[in-house]
C-alpha cells in the first residue's frame, strides 16, 4: 500500500464515483471509520529535544514504532509526551521520513549508529531514498569487511579439539601457526624457485665442446636436469596430495585456482613420463614443457602482493574486457585504413588487413618497432592519428584498474595495521576489565567490614568505611555476582575440611571470584597465618585484624596452640586448594586489611570454623560472640566492642559446632 | 527567435548606435553578424529569465480559508487537513498531470492507471490550464463527497464527456471503459478479453441511450441513473470518506 500518499486516499475513493454509472452490479459496502478523532499534535521528546508533529503524519507508516501502538510504551503521563532516550540528531532523519516519505542517510553519521536507530524505530533501511542509498550501501559494505577481517583474526586462535586433518589444513593455510608449517612453507618455496631456475637454465647454451656446436645445458646434462625435475615434481606432488587430504571440502579445493595451478605444474612431467620419445608426439611434448613455467604461479601462496594483484585483475574483469574490446575495434579500423592507404605504394609491407594488425598494435601501444612503416602521405597521416588515439584508448581504463588495486591494497594494509594494534587494544581492555573485577572484590571486603561494623555498632568506623561508597549500580552488580557465587554452593556440602589443615580439602562451598593476585597470595602466604591469641587482649586485637593471608606480616603472633605447626606444615602442600582466606573475625575494623578475598558475610554465608587439623563445619552466622560455645570457641572478636550475642543465634544450617581450641576466629572465606 | 518586434527594435537601436559612434554601415553589419552567431550559439538569456518567472509562478497559493469555506461544503478543519495532505505531496501548490498520474497509479499497482488518471485530471482541471490547484482539487472533492446526487451525476457525466461537448459518444465511452479495464491489469479472473470493454459499452449505451441516436446527453444520463437503484445506492457509498 502506498503509505506515502495515504493523504490522497480520500481523493482516490471520491474519484471512484466516476465508475458508478458504468457498473452493472451493486458495490460492496464501504468500511466505516469509527475513530473520528480530530488530528492532534504529538510531542516527541528525544533526549530533551522536542519534536512535534501531527498524529496522522506518524500514522502513515503503521508498521514502524512511531506509527503503531508500540510508542505507547514510551508515553510519559506527567508531561503528556512521548519520551525516547535516543540520539536527537539521528531522530531528525527518521522524523523527516514520516513527513516527506523519503528516508535520507546523513553522511556525518556513523553507519552502525544509524543502523541501530533505524532498527529501534522499526524502519527497514532498504527504503532509503535513491539519493542516499548508494552512500549507505558503500559504507555498510566497508564496515562489514572490516568486521569480517576482525572475525577472521579471532578464528585464528587455537581451536581446541582439532583433529589431525584440521590441524594440517590450518598449518597449510597459515604458516605462522607452527614451526612445522613454517618449515614446510619455506621448503616448498625453495623448491619452486629451484624448479623455475632449472627451467630457465636448461635453455642456456653451455660451452661448446670441440666437435659439437653450442648446445643448451639441458641437452648436455640431461640426467642432472632430469633428476632435479623429478625431485621438484615429487615434492610438489606430495604437497598437493597432502593438501587434498587435509582440505575440509575436497571438491571445493579441487576447483580452486591454486590447486589447478598445482596440477598444471606437475602434469607435464607425468605426461612426459608416459609418452615415449616418439617423433610424432615429441612436438606436443615440447609444448607441454612450456606449461612447466606455471610453477612460478605457485609463488602466489607465498606472496600476498601477488594474490592482491590477481584479485584486482579478477575484480576489474569488466574494465579489462572493455579495454580489450575497444582496442580490438580501433585496431581493426586503423588496420583497414592503413591497408587501403598503403595499397598504392609499391613495396608495401601492408600486404593484407591482418598483416596491418601488427603495425596498428605496435603503433597504438607506442612501441614503434619500425619493421613496418607507411610510405605514402595518407598512410603517414593515418599512422599518426593511430598512434595518438592509441595513447588515449589505453589510458582510459587504466585508472579504474589502478584505483581498484589501490583500494584492495590499502584494505590489506589496514587489516595488517589493525592486527598489530589489536594486541595493544586487547591488553588495555583487559586491564580495564580487571579493574572492575578488583572493584568487586574490594566491595566485598567493604561489605563485609560494613556488616561487621553494623554488629559492633560503631559510628566512626562506619563512616570510615562508607568513604568508599559504591554506586547503586555497582552494588547491584556485585550482589548479582554474589548470587552467582552462592548458586554454586553444593547442597551436600556442609562439612568443610579446612584446607589449611592436614585434612584434605573438599571442593564444596560456594565458588568465588578470586583475584589472581590474591590467589597467588593465598598460595604464598598460608604460612603466615596469624592466629590471634586467646585472650582478648588488645594486642591480639590488632593482630586479629589481619587475615591469614595478610600481606602485612606485622606480628606473627604465634598461636598458643601447638597444633599450629601441623597446620603450617601442610601449608606448603597443595597450593591449588587454596582459595580460602581467613579473616580474623575479631577485628573487622581496619580496612587496611590486605586485599583478601572476603565473602560478603551475610547470614547465609558459609563460614568455616577451622581448627587446625580438625573438621569444622560451616557456621553460618556472622562473628559469633566468644561465648558461643561453652568451651570457648575461638571467636574472639573484640569482645569489649561487641555486646555478647546470645548463643541462641543459631546458624540455621550448621550441623555441629566444634570447638576450636586454637581460638582462631577464622572465618573461612572460602571456596575451592 | 527573432520576433518582428524585436527586429524592428534592433534596427532602431542600430541607427542610434551608428549615429552615436560614427561607425560605418559595413562594420556594423559585421558586428551584427557576429552577434547573431553568438546568440544563435548560446541560449537566450532573456528567455531563461522568463523561465525563472514561470517557475516561481508555479508556486501557487490558494485563496483564503474563509473563501474556500464559503465555496465548498467542507469545514475549516477539514480544509486544513486536506491542504496539509495536498501540500505535502505537491510542495509547489499545484499538481501537474505527471504527478497526478504518479499519485493515482500508486493506488493501482497491478494495472496501468495512467489513462484513467488523464481523464480524471481533465475532470478536475476545470479551468483547463494544465494544472490542478488546491481550489480545483477541493471543489471537485466537495462535489464528490458532499454534493447532491444531481451534482455527482453531473460530475460523472463531465468525466465521461472527454471533449466536453455535452454528448457522450460511443468512442468516448469506449476510451473510458478501456482506461478502467486497464487499471485492472493483466492478471484478472476471468481473463480479460479484447471485446470486454466494447461489450460493456454496448450494455451501457443500451441502458442510457433512450432515443437511440448513438449519443448520450446529460438529461438522458441523469434520468437513467436516477431510475437505477444500484447506481443510486452507490452514489452514497463514499459519503463519509473525509
Amino acid at each position: 500500500m502506498a503509505t506515502g500518499v495515504a493523504a490522497w486516499l480520500p481523493f482516490a475513493r471520491a474519484a471512484a464515483i466516476g465508475w458508478m454509472p458504468v457498473a452493472n452490479c451493486p458495490m460492496p459496502i464501504a468500511p466505516r471509520d469509527n475513530s473520528k478523532k480530530q488530528d492532534e499534535l504529538i510531542i516527541l521528546n528525544v533526549s530533551g529535544r522536542r519534536f512535534q508533529t501531527w498524529r496522522t503524519t506518524l500514522d502513515r507508516y503503521p508498521d514502524t514504532l512511531l506509527g503503531s501502538s508500540e510508542k505507547d510504551f514510551f508515553y510519559n503521563e506527567e508531561t503528556k509526551e512521548y519520551f525516547f532516550d535516543r540520539d536527537p540528531d539521528a531522530f531528525r532523519s527518521i522524523l523527516n521520513f514520516y513527513r516527506t516519505g523519503k528516508l535520507h542517510y546523513p553522511r556525518h553519521e556513523c553507519i552502525s549508529a544509524y543502523d541501530e536507530e533505524l532498527t529501534f524505530f522499526g524502519i527497514i533501511p532498504e527504503i532509503i531514498g535513491d539519493c542516499c542509498y548508494e552512500e549507505y550501501k558503500d559504507r555498510k559494505r566497508e564496515n562489514l569487511e572490516r568486521l569480517q577481517d576482525d572475525q577472521e583474526e579471532n578464528m585464528d586462535l587455537k581451536m581446541p579439539n582439532m583433529n589431525f586433518r584440521e590441524t594440517m589444513w590450518r598449518a597449510f593455510e597459515n604458516p605462522h601457526t607452527s614451526t612445522m608449517a613454517l618449515v614446510f612453507y619455506y621448503v616448498t618455496g625453495f623448491f619452486i624457485a629451484v624448479s623455475v631456475i632449472t627451467n630457465v637454465v636448461e635453455t642456456v647454451p653451455c660451452g661448446a665442446t670441440a666437435n659439437q656446436k653450442d648446445m643448451p645445458c639441458g641437452e648436455r646434462y640431461t640426467v642432472a636436469f632430469f633428476c632435479m625435475d623429478t625431485a621438484c615434481v615429487m615434492i610438489f606432488t606430495v604437497e598437493y596430495l597432502l593438501r587434498l587430504f587435509a582440505a575440509p571440502s575436497r571438491y571445493r579445493f579441487m576447483r580452486s585456482v591454486m590447486s589447478i595451478i598445482d596440477v598444471v605444474a606437475i602434469l607435464p612431467y607425468y605426461i612426459g613420463l608416459v609418452m615415449t620419445n616418439n617423433e610424432d608426439v615429441s612436438g606436443a611434448f615440447v609444448t607441454l614443457r612450456v606449461f612447466r613455467v606455471f610453477r612460478i604461479f605457485k609463488f602466489s601462496r607465498h606472496s600476498q602482493g601477488l594474490r592482491i594483484l590477481g584479485y584486482t585483475l579478477k575484480s576489474c574483469a569488466s574494465e579489462l574486457g572493455f579495454l580489450l574490446f575497444s582496442l580490438t575495434m580501433a585496431i581493426i579500423i586503423f588496420a583497414t585504413v592503413m591497408f587501403y592507404a598503403e595499397k598504392g605504394s609499391s613495396s608495401s609491407k601492408f600486404t593484407s588487413i591482418p598483416a596491418s594488425f601488427w603495425y596498428t598494435i605496435v603503433t597504438m601501444t607506442t612501441l614503434g618497432y619500425g619493421d613496418m612503416v607507411p610510405k605514402t602521405i595518407a598512410g603517414k597521416i593515418f599512422g599518426s592519428i593511430c598512434s595518438l588515439s592509441g595513447v588515449l584508448v589505453i589510458a582510459l581504463p587504466v585508472p579504474v584498474i589502478v584505483s581498484n588495486f589501490s583500494r584492495i591494497y590499502h584494505q590489506n594494509q589496514r587489516a595488517d595495521k589493525r592486527r598489530a594494534q589489536k594486541k595493544a587494544r586487547l591488553a588495555r581492555i583487559r586491564i580495564a576489565k580487571s579493574g572492575s573485577a578488583n572493584a568487586f572484590l574490594q566491595s566485598k571486603r567493604n561489605g563485609l567490614l560494613n556488616e561487621l561494623l553494623e554488629l559492633t555498632g560503631t559510628e566512626e568506623d562506619e563512616q570510615k568505611l562508607t568513604q568508599k561508597s559504591i554506586s547503586l549500580l555497582e552494588s547491584q552488580h556485585h550482589h548479582l555476582l554474589h548470587c552467582l557465587e552462592k548458586t554454586t554452593v553444593s547442597a551436600l556440602c556442609y562439612k568443610y575440611t579446612c584446607p589449611l589443615g592436614s585434612v584434605k580439602t573438599g571442593t564444596c562451598g560456594a565458588h568465588e571470584f578470586v583475584d589472581e593476585q590474591i590467589y597467588e597470595q593465598n598460595c604464598l602466604e598460608t604460612a603466615l597465618q596469624t592466629y590471634p591469641s586467646r585472650s582478648p587482649s588488645v594486642s591480639s586485637h590488632d593482630s586479629s585484624t589481619r587475615t591469614c593471608c595478610s600481606r602485612k606480616r606485622k606480628r606473627n603472633v604465634p598461636l598458643p596452640n601447638t597444633s599450629l605447626p601441623t597446620t603450617h606444615s601442610t601449608h606448603q602442600g597443595p597450593l591449588q586448594e587454596l582459595s580460602a582466606i581467613h579473616i580474623q573475625c575479631g577485628d573487622p575494623l581496619s580496612h587496611t586489611t590486605s586485599r583478601s578475598n572476603l565473602n560478603l558475610k551475610t547470614d547465609e554465608s558459609s563460614r568455616i570454623n577451622c581448627k587446625s587439623g580438625q573438621i569444622t563445619t560451616a557456621i553460618i552466622s556472622l562473628p559469633t560472640p566468644p561465648a558461643l560455645t561453652p568451651d570457648g570457641d575461638g571467636f574472639h572478636g573484640p569482645p569489649q566492642r561487641r555486646p555478647p550475642q546470645p548463643p541462641s543465634h543459631p546458624p540455621p544450617l550448621s550441623i555441629q559446632t566444634t570447638t576450636s581450641s586454637a581460638g582462631a576466629n577464622i572465618i573461612k572465606v572460602s571456596a575451592l | 527567435m527573432f520576433t518582428p518586434s524585436k527586429t524592428n527594435q534592433m534596427r532602431g537601436d542600430l541607427q542610434h548606435f551608428r549615429k552615436d559612434y560614427g561607425f560605418s554601415r559595413k562594420v556594423l553589419l559585421n558586428c551584427c553578424l557576429v552577434r547573431r552567431i553568438i546568440t544563435w550559439a548560446s541560449p537566450n538569456p532573456q528567455d531563461s529569465v522568463e523561465d525563472e518567472l514561470e517557475l516561481s509562478a508555479v508556486r501557487h497559493r490558494p485563496e483564503g480559508l474563509e473563501q474556500l469555506e464559503a465555496q465548498t461544503r467542507f469545514s475549516r478543519k477539514e480544509l486544513q487537513i486536506l491542504y496539509r495532505g495536498f501540500k505535502n505531496e505537491c510542495p509547489s501548490g499545484v499538481v501537474n498531470e505527471d504527478t497526478f498520474k504518479d499519485i493515482y497509479a500508486q493506488f493501482f499497482p497491478q494495472g496501468d492507471a495512467s489513462t484513467y488518471a488523464h481523464f480524471l485530471f481533465n475532470a478536475f482541471d476545470t479551468d483547463h490550464n494544465g494544472s490542478v490547484s488546491f481550489e480545483d482539487f477541493v471543489m471537485g472533492l466537495s462535489i464528490l463527497l458532499r454534493g447532491t446526487v444531481q451534482e455527482k451525476l453531473n460530475w460523472a457525466f463531465n468525466l465521461y464527456d472527454i471533449n466536453k461537448d455535452g454528448y457522450i459518444t460511443k468512442e468516448e465511452m469506449l476510451d473510458i471503459m478501456k482506461a478502467i479495464y486497464d487499471m485492472m491489469g493483466k492478471c484478472t479472473y476471468p481473463v480479460l478479453k479484447e471485446e470486454t470493454p466494447r461489450q460493456h459499452v454496448e450494455v451501457f449505451f443500451q441502458k442510457m441511450d433512450k432515443n437511440k441516436d448513438g449519443v448520450v446527453t446529460i438529461d438522458e444520463f441523469i434520468d437513467c441513473c436516477q431510475n437505477d437503484e444500484n447506481i443510486m445506492r452507490s452514489m452514497h457509498l463514499f459519503e463519509n470518506v473525509l
